[in-house]
């Protein structure tokens, strides 16, 4: 009795679970290349190599990375593991809508992120250099939210 | 009781016969002050040595066309039409008719005489009241005759300043930077110019990324940031050398500089490892002080007039807000408490208000508060502009606009506007090329 009324509640939440997340999907995969307002296409990315793309993507006024991102990273990791002479400049990027100098710091805080998740993937601090552009270098000059979101970036260069 | 009412009227009637045109700039001005702008006179000789010496055939006519431009734009001042003056110039700089002058219109008049005299330009000039018929202010100067420009605003500055109690902000230059190009790839250089536009010059070649340009004190150096050699630093210019030397050895970016208001330190951001703080310099010593020591964002610092206090721009709660502290960095206190993101906070000459840029719901407006956060009026709403700068008087705010680019990109242009603290008067600066990032420098003379 106690039993079927537990499983009983559990289904009722999973349920729930499932028709809520159907909503919040509906609603994040409205314009197709965003998830929330996370840039999840492939329009702007170049390669480091075959399968490793060069830049990760945030959220407005954020800094923390996606699954999606830190998915990326560990491609990165991977591969400069294997180039071990090759060292990189991360390059740290927001979008036009924030003050200049606020938005110099939040480029170099995503730089920062990129740059701090290699380095949990075993690649030293000395082989990355960090710059911000704030909201200098937007990679796509349009002004909508899909634009901005393609220009809220960290972009890893080879340096050598 | 009687006898007070009578003194009281007295007064009254004392101060009404005696009382000078006053111009009230405290409000929007719906009914801009008439002057009479007459043109200086000069004699035969010093016309030919004008044509010689600067190639310019009436000198008084084109200094007085400076003061009329500078008037009409406070908004506060209708300069009348000159072909309506009935007096000539050299007469009415010695005894104006002011039954003619009020005949047109005018209140107040403006009257001078321009020569050179031993390579020198000698510049004299009046303002009169024209209803009370009266002399209200004459001065006179000598300058080089290369400084023309500057007698215009000059004698605006102290026209301005007899009107309405207050400082002018006429004789002074704008430095901002100079933006060409599609946005991807803008070319960036810092240019400087007088207030009106006039003397543009180009101080970097556009060769390296330059942001946000800021006067000392003494408006002979700049500080700003500068990506060359893709180091992101902040630097330090001499205007009339163009000497450039970079701020401090730090290890990461150094940006969003300012003066101390003795010019002797700059403040400005430090930011390592995914973390900005405001750092200090003394320019003397060389010796960098940190001010704050936080997790958050630290940046946009500016001093109050005093420097005793800064405010700054932090997320530490969360969000963008404006924060004031004391210049050794303790008492740090949140300001802004509105609905919104805050930035950029400049604090008034004047020291009583702070001007920022705050966005919300995608807009972004220019206001101001008094400096503990209470008295929020915001002044101008747009689709995008930021990063206001004080006149010197602390009457009026330069900042800078982007217009919304289409879906393609096209269209994008930035520009300087002006509004004055009373939230009226907004106008559109003229600049060639578009234009960002102003800092209006502080009176040339005074």
């Amino acid at each position: 009795m106690i039993l079927s009324k537990i499983l009983r509640n559990t289904l009722l939440v999973i349920v729930a679970g499932f028709i809520l997340s159907a909503c919040a999907t509906t609603k994040k995969a409205s314009t197709g290349q965003m998830q929330g307002d996370v840039y999840i296409g492939s329009d702007t990315v170049e390669y480091l190599a075959s399968g490793v793309p060069d830049r990760v993507f945030f959220a407005t006024n954020e800094s923390i990375l996606t699954t999606r991102s830190r998915d990326t990273l560990r491609k990165q990791a991977t591969w400069l593991r294997k180039n071990s002479d090759v060292n990189i400049v991360i390059e740290g990027h927001a979008d036009e809508r924030g003050t200049r100098e606020y938005n110099l710091a939040l480029g170099e805080r995503r730089a920062n992120a990129a740059k701090d998740y290699l380095m949990t993937y075993g690649i030293s601090a000395s082989r990355i250099s960090v710059i911000s552009y704030g909201k200098e270098r937007p990679v796509d000059s349009g002004s909508n939210p899909l634009a901005w979101s393609k220009n809220r970036r960290s972009v890893t260069v080879k340096a050598n | 009781m009687n006898l007070l009412r009578i003194l009281l009227l007295f007064f009254i009637l004392q101060l009404k016969a005696y009382a000078l045109i006053e111009v009230d700039i405290t409000r929007g001005n719906l009914s801009p002050l008439p002057i009479a702008v007459s043109p200086l006179s000069a004699n035969k000789d010093s016309l030919t040595k004008f044509e010689n010496i600067l190639k310019k055939k009436d000198l008084g006519s084109e200094i007085s066309l400076i003061v009329e431009n500078n008037l009409r734009l406070t908004g506060l001042f209708n300069p009348l039409k000159k072909d309506a003056f009935l007096q000539k110039p050299e007469i009415a700089h010695l005894k104006p008719r002011f039954e003619d002058w009020s005949l047109i219109k005018a209140q107040a008049l403006i009257t001078g005489k321009v020569e050179i005299i031993d390579e020198k330009l000698r510049v004299e000039f009046r303002l009169w009241d024209v209803l009370a018929a009266k002399e209200m202010l004459a001065l006179a100067f000598t300058t080089v005759p290369s400084n023309w420009r500057r007698v215009g605003h000059i004698i605006t500055d102290k026209v301005y300043e007899r009107l309405t109690g207050e400082k002018g902000y006429f004789d002074t230059r704008i430095i901002y930077v100079s933006e060409e190009g599609p946005k991807t790839k803008r070319i960036k250089k810092l240019a400087i110019m007088d207030q009106d536009g006039f003397n543009l010059k180009y101080l970097t070649l556009g060769n390296e990324l330059v942001l946000t340009p800021r006067f000392n004190p003494t408006n002979q150096m700049v500080t700003y940031l500068s990506y060359f050699r893709n180091l992101p630093r902040v630097y330090l210019l001499d205007i009339e050398t163009g000497i450039q030397e970079v701020v401090g050895d730090f290890p990461g970016m150094t940006f969003a500089p300012r003066f101390s208001p003795d010019g002797k330190k700059i403040i400005m951001s430090f930011a390592t490892g995914g973390n900005s703080d405001i750092y200090t310099m003394d320019l003397e010593n060389r010796v960098v002080e940190r001010i704050t020591n936080h997790s958050s964002i630290d940046t946009s610092p500016s001093y109050s007039p005093d420097g005793k206090y800064i405010c700054f721009n932090s997320d530490r709660s969360g969000y963008q807000q404006i924060y004031v502290m004391k210049s050794d960095g303790s008492n740090v206190k949140r300001i802004s408490f509105g609905k919104g993101l805050y930035g950029t906070p400049v604090w008034s000459p004047r020291g009583d208000l702070i001007a920022f840029t705050k966005l919300h719901k995608g807009k972004f407006y220019i206001g101001v508060m008094r400096t503990d956060g209470s008295g929020e009026r915001l002044l101008t709403e747009n689709y995008y502009q930021e990063a206001p700068s004080w006149s010197p008087n602390g009457r009026v705010l330069i900042f800078y606009r982007e217009t919304k680019t289409d879906e393609k990109g096209e269209g994008f242009s930035a520009k300087l506007w002006s509004i004055d603290l009373t939230g009226y008067n907004e106008r559109k600066v003229p600049t060639k090329t578009d234009a960002s990032d102003p800092s209006w420098s502080s009176l040339l003379s005074n």
